[in-house]
This record gives structure tokens, C-alpha cells and sequence, in this order.
């Protein structure tokens, strides 16, 4: 059999495993890499500018398409600037497999030149990570990394490989699969388990359904909307887990959790029953571990033992993957005996429904100023609630959660349990790479744009039409409210003075760029922008400074102590501001 | 509650750094740790000593399953189990005390390894609780120094932690 170099042998592997597109950045330790990638055509590489973006990217093209998102960068710094986006994904479960170049085999340990212990740095935020030790060894450790990180819980999965490993000859040949004695994730949950559930579920009286992120990386959207119709029972999602039931239907009552809507949290706090799905009682969720659910038997499917009674005890544990577990469980509804308490959940519904009738998501329409409300429902609107929308993190983010209306799972976008600024633009590049013919926004502000606004120009090599949603409040929004509320109105360091002409620096780097101060003119750009199919249009809209996210636990509160707005309930809305 | 869990682990590079990684990372305490090979090459065995309520052993344990390095493990204060250290401890050996530590060794079923004219070195072995009670009865000689094994143990019976 011919002989290959490591290098060849890697992007075989690659294309043998189906990887279609890799987002990286060059350097010493991976230049052998790159001469093989350069002498084929199977797999397409991506030229990000900086390795973060090449992560983010890859992180989109993952939550978006469901397959594994592929990095490759180099030794040293490739590798450290890697690592923000790597904790991204491991936070929320994203299926990543990052290959970072290490020093030739015989200087790691020398503080050889771009050299550091990548395995070492990434231990705490993978799943698993792989120093590659010989040339032999190098296909089947790409297929392992490929393996535990689609599996399973899904999560990021580095692969460390020395330079003259790639150098380095041997026959070439890739595993059609792996086998790992020590790594068998439980897919099917106990049928008792499930048998109890039903019995639970089919009891309560004020029953809720809370389902995360779990769902959308388990592809079981379907199922759970069945399930909910099924039994008519309120469905409440987390950040991570909008688009997996539909917003329109009437059986949704929101986001939940610090910044979710009146009637889930008020829902959660008075349930009796709560089915958890695929969610992992966060803080940002929980609030108050103590006063959670207080009256609630609660059950808890998850792929993840760990994840089970870690934050909150539960009482009916279901290990395996939800779409099993829903499939079954719905195979045992129906042959139950017994049928949801008809008369309790109409009570049940006309207490929700007068929480409803709060508008907690009420906001100024007559304001002179943008509301940024009022572009993420424009967005919503003249996009029908089909576009992907990415995001970075802070106010923007949970307006784009509260007030664009997903349908469907894999089309919202975020940065969820690392709250990583700087996510959004990197991460529409990896969606707009996987849909190039569909709507992709990244909603934004002028704080989190900047952290990795140099991808504009990635965005000019590769002809991405993203929709940047700038809503510049000229402000770390988010930092200023918890100011505002919990510092008495120090305003420390989340000024975002000498801010760029957004405009211009879009036009720089070879975009459109738009400006809008009033809230008559948001329509009309946000159309304009739509229109452009074939390129990226920025669009800096100026915002309302004092504008806040509402409702709002306080950290560490429990659900039932929400503050609305001041167009909900009347407080205060005179403030100064730096 | 103290708890002894016991761990097969892939003879790996790194293996013994994500448990321990895991333990700092997540806050849990290491009382003791020891890890050495085992009859098949390509297993370790690691035994750990924590301390924790009922839900942070099982978190422990749970987040120790998820490791990929890590192929099997028991909890051995969950059962009835053996529990061994060994001591090898150093003490000054001079006047009266010279008698009296020997005696002491004795009653303990220890062995002295070393003598001089000044210090005896002593190998003991037992459960921590016996190794703590000799230190605790010899301390008065004056203890030049102390290593300890940590804890290894099996579980009583016919079964046994395998693949």
C-alpha cells in the first residue's frame, strides 16, 4: 500500500468522515496541514482572521446544520486564541472537533517556539482531547474525536498534532468506526422510568413542561411538539431551547428564567408537575435552587446523568437520549388508562392566561427614540420568522430571545451558557456558509461587534450576505442596567466611548453600511437590507440609551419575584444616566 | 462522609490529570489519591479518598463516569470493603524513648526498617485510622518525617472491579 504523510492522511481523513468545510488559520506547526489542503479538493478550507472567529464559525455551522463543525489552527497562540470558542461550544454541548498544530514531538516539553501544552489548556473545557503520539495512530484518533464528539452528549473535542507527525509515513486507511471501551452513552431511557412519568404527568393538575437546548441537539422538535399538543400542557423553553416548540402556538408561554416572560416563570413557580427536558436547571433558569418549583414532583430527561439532580433534586430521573425517551413516553400515553384532569388544566389555563394578560414584554411604541423592540419585531416581521439569527451577548440578546418568534429548532443562535461576546458575527459566517441561500442576521450591539469585528473582511472574501442588527445604545447595555439596579447608578467603565463611524468602517472592508435614528426609518432599512441578496449590510441602528431588559429576576430570586417594566406596572422611568 | 472510590483507568498520558483537574475544577476536596498499574497494561487503578454530602458523591461520581479515560469505578464505603495505607515514618530514637518507641512498634505491628543511634525508620501498615492513632502515640519521640501511601482497597467477596 502507498504510504502517506500525516498531513495527507489528515485531510483524507477528514474527507472520508465527511467534513465538507474547515475554518482555520496557518501557521509553523501546521504548515505541512495546509501544503496537503492545498494539493486537493475534497475539503474547502476558510481563511478567518482570527482563530476565535474560525471557532465561532464552526459553532454556527454546527447548531445550524447539526453536523460537527471542524477548526484547524496552529501551535501556541492558534491554539490559545482557540480556547474562548472552545468553552463556548463545551458549555452548550456543541459538537466541535478542533485541531490545533503542536512543536515537533521532540521539543514539546522545551518551550520550543509557539509551543504550549494545548491538551493541558483545554482539558477543563472539552470532552475529551487527544495528543496524537505517532503517524499510525493519527487516523483513528481523528475518527474517535469525530465519534465523541457527535455522540453522546455532544461537545467540543481537540486534537493535538505534532508537526513531524505530519511529516511522518504510513499506509493509509480510516476506520469505519470505533469502538471505545470506556465511552457507550445510554441512548434508550428505562421504560419504568418513563412508566412513572406518564403516571406523574398524567396526575397533575397544574402541570409544566420545561424543555433546553437538549432538544434542538437531539433533533426531537418534532416529537416534543407532539408530546405538548398531546396532552395540552403549557410549554415553556430556555435560551438554548427556543425554536424547538413553535412560538405561535398557543401552548408556548415563553421564555423562562431571569429575563422569560411573566407567565412561565409565574407557571413554573404554582406547577405541581414539571417535566424537564434535555434543559440542566442553570442558574439563569433556576434563580433561587431553594424556591424552585416549590410544589412540584419534577422529572428530568437528559442524556447526561451528571446533569441530573446536580442543581436541583429530581425525582424521576430518565437517562437516554429525549428523542427516545419522548417517543416512548408517547407510546405509553397512549396506551395509559388514564387521560389528562380535563377540568384541572382548564383552571389551570385560565390562570396562566390572566398572567398572559399581563403584556410583560409591553414597551413604548410612542417613543421617539429607536426601541430595540421594536427592530427585533420589524426583523421578525418582514422576515416571517424564517430567517437564522445569530447573536452576541447582553440586552440585544435577550430581545432577540424574547421578541423574535422561532418556529423551528437550529435558527436562533447564541452564545447561551458562556455568554460569549464577540460570538455573533463569526458564528452567522459558519450558518451563512451551511444555508448560503437563506436570511442569516446576527443581532448585535456596538459592544460585542467589536470583539470580533475584524470577520467583516472574511465576510468580503467569501461574499457572506449577513444582516448585521447593530443596536447601538452607545452602552455595554447590559452592565449598564445591573448598574442602574444593584450599583446605584455608577455607570463604571460601561460607557462605549470613541465608538467608529460603523458606516464607514462597513464600507472599509468592502460592505454596505446603513444609519438609523428614527423609528420611522427602521422598516424601510431593515427592507432595504433584506433586499441586498448578495451582500452584507450593516445596519447601525442608534437606540434608546435607558432602555432595559424586563422582566427581570435579580440574580439568586426566586421565580415569583419578577420586576416588570414601566409599561407594565408603573416604576420609576426618570433616570439620568452617565 | 468519607467515602473510598475506586477506579479502573486507561493507562494514559493525562488520564491522571483529568481526575484531578475535575476535582479542582468543580471544588470537590482529595483527602488521598494513588494510582498505579495493574496486571493488564493498559489499565491503572486509582484509589481516592473524598469527603462530601450524599448528593456531592454522587455528582462525583457521575462527572468521574463521564471522563472518557475512565472505564469503570465502585464506591467502596458502599459495601463491605478492605481498606490498607502504608506509613513509613521516621521518629527520633534516643533515652527512654528508644525503648518506648520500640515497644510502641510492637503493639501497633509495625516493623523498624532503619535504626541509628538517634531515629528509628518505621513501615506500618493498616487502615488511616490505625496509621493516625500510631503517629498520634509516637509523636512524643519526636517525628523527624512522615509518608504516607494513601488509602488503596477492594471490596470483600468474590467480585472484583474488572473489564
Amino acid at each position: 500500500m502507498k504510504e502517506l504523510t500525516g498531513a495527507e492522511i489528515f485531510v483524507r481523513s477528514l474527507a472520508d468522515e465527511g467534513v465538507e468545510l474547515v475554518f482555520g488559520y496557518p501557521g509553523g506547526a501546521a504548515l505541512h496541514i495546509y501544503d496537503a489542503l492545498y494539493q486537493q479538493d475534497r475539503v474547502k478550507h476558510i481563511l478567518v482572521r482570527h482563530e476565535q472567529g474560525a471557532t465561532h464559525a464552526a459553532d454556527g455551522y454546527a447548531r445550524s446544520t447539526g453536523k460537527p463543525g471542524v477548526v484547524l489552527v496552529t501551535s501556541g497562540p492558534g491554539a490559545t486564541n482557540a480556547v474562548t470558542g472552545i468553552a463556548t461550544a463545551y458549555m452548550d454541548s456543541i459538537p466541535l472537533v478542533v485541531f490545533t498544530g503542536q512543536v515537533a514531538s521532540h521539543l514539546i516539553g522545551d518551550d520550543a517556539f509557539q509551543e504550549v501544552d494545548a491538551v493541558g489548556i483545554t482539558r477543563p473545557c472539552v470532552k475529551h482531547n487527544f495528543l496524537v503520539k505517532s503517524v499510525e495512530e493519527l487516523a483513528t484518533t481523528v475518527k474517535k474525536a469525530f465519534h465523541i464528539a457527535t455522540t453522546g452528549r455532544p461537545g467540543p473535542v481537540v486534537v493535538d498534532i505534532p508537526k513531524d507527525i505530519t511529516a511522518n509515513k504510513c499506509a493509509y486507511s480510516y476506520p469505519k468506526k470505533v469502538d471505545i471501551r470506556s465511552y457507550s452513552p445510554v441512548t434508550e431511557g428505562h421504560p419504568g422510568q418513563i412508566k412513572r412519568a406518564v403516571e406523574v404527568l398524567l396526575s397533575a393538575k397544574r402541570p409544566m413542561i420545561y424543555t433546553g437546548g437538549g432538544v434542538v441537539l437531539d433533533n426531537a422538535s418534532e416529537e416534543l411538539t407532539k408530546l405538548v399538543r398531546m396532552l395540552g400542557y403549557p410549554c415553556t423553553n430556555t435560551l438554548m431551547g427556543l425554536g424547538s416548540f413553535p412560538a405561535s402556538d398557543p401552548l408556548f408561554v415563553g421564555m423562562l428564567g431571569m429575563h422569560g416572560t411573566y407567565e412561565s416563570n409565574m407557571a413554573m413557580h404554582a406547577c405541581d408537575a414539571l417535566l424537564a427536558i434535555g434543559a440542566r436547571f442553570d442558574d439563569r433558569v433556576t434563580g433561587d435552587v431553594e424556591k424552585f418549583c416549590p410544589d412540584a414532583r419534577i422529572i428530568h430527561i437528559d442524556i447526561d446523568p451528571s446533569s441530573i439532580s446536580k442543581t436541583v433534586p429530581v425525582e424521576i430521573p430518565i437517562v437516554g437520549s429525549v428523542k427516545n425517551v419522548l417517543k416512548e413516553m408517547m407510546k405509553q400515553i397512549k396506551a395509559a388508562k388514564k387521560e389528562p384532569d380535563a377540568a384541572a388544566l382548564k383552571q389551570w389555563w385560565k390562570q396562566i392566561d390572566t398572567w398572559r394578560n399581563m403584556n410583560c414584554l409591553g414597551y413604548d411604541r410612542k417613543s421617539e427614540l429607536i426601541k430595540p423592540q421594536y427592530v427585533l419585531e420589524t426583523l421578525h416581521r418582514l422576515t416571517q420568522g424564517d430567517a437564522f439569527v445569530t447573536s452576541d451577548v447582553g440586552q440585544h440578546q435577550m430581545w432577540t430571545a424574547q421578541f423574535y418568534k422561532f418556529e423551528k429548532p437550529r435558527r436562533w443562535i447564541n452564545s447561551g451558557g458562556l455568554g460569549t461576546m464577540g460570538f455573533g458575527l463569526p458564528a452567522a459566517m459558519g450558518v451563512q456558509m451551511a444555508h448560503p441561500d437563506e436570511t442569516v442576521v446576527c443581532v448585535t450591539g456596538e459592544a460585542s461587534i467589536q470583539m470580533c469585528i475584524q470577520e467583516l473582511s472574511t465576510c468580503r472574501q467569501y461574499d457572506l450576505p449577513i444582516k448585521i442588527v447593530n443596536l447601538n445604545n452607545r452602552y455595554m447595555g447590559m452592565v449598564r442596567q445591573w448598574q442602574e439596579f444593584f450599583y446605584d447608578r455608577r455607570y463604571s467603565n460601561s460607557y462605549m466611548d470613541a465608538l467608529p463611524d460603523f458606516v464607514k468602517l462597513a464600507e472599509s472592508y468592502g460592505h454596505i453600511g446603513i444609519q438609523i435614528e428614527k423609528p420611522g426609518d427602521v422598516e424601510g432599512a431593515i427592507k432595504e437590507a433584506l433586499a441586498q441578496k448578495d451582500r452584507l449590510v450593516f445596519m447601525n441602528f442608534i437606540t434608546d440609551q435607558t432602555e432595559n431588559v424586563y422582566p427581570m429576576i435579580a440574580a439568586g430570586k426566586p421565580h415569583n419575584e419578577m420586576h416588570l417594566g414601566p409599561c407594565v406596572s408603573p416604576v420609576d422611568t426618570d433616570r439620568e444616566l452617565a | 462522609m468519607r467515602h473510598i472510590i475506586s477506579i479502573l483507568l486507561e493507562n494514559e498520558s493525562g488520564a491522571l490529570s483529568r481526575v484531578a483537574g475535575l476535582f479542582s475544577a468543580r471544588g470537590y476536596n482529595i483527602e488521598s489519591l494513588t494510582v498505579a498499574p495493574t496486571d493488564d497494561s493498559s489499565l491503572s487503578r486509582m484509589t481516592l479518598v473524598t469527603r462530601g454530602s450524599d448528593r456531592v458523591i454522587e455528582q462525583i461520581t457521575k462527572q468521574l463516569n463521564k471522563l472518557v479515560d475512565v472505564v469503570k469505578l465502585v464506591d467502596l464505603t458502599e459495601g463491605p470493603h478492605i481498606e490498607r495505607e502504608m506509613l513509613l515514618i521516621k521518629v527520633k530514637a534516643t533515652g527512654a524513648m528508644r525503648e518506648e518507641a520500640k515497644r510502641l512498634v510492637d503493639i501497633f505491628r509495625g516493623r523498624i526498617l532503619d535504626v541509628t543511634d538517634s531515629a528509628y525508620t518505621i513501615e506500618m501498615t493498616g487502615d488511616s485510622s490505625k496509621l493516625d492513632s500510631f503517629i498520634d502515640a509516637i509523636s512524643s519521640a519526636g517525628i523527624i518525617e512522615v509518608v504516607r501511601s494513601g488509602v488503596s482497597g477492594l471490596t470483600r467477596g468474590d467480585k472484583g472491579l474488572k473489564v
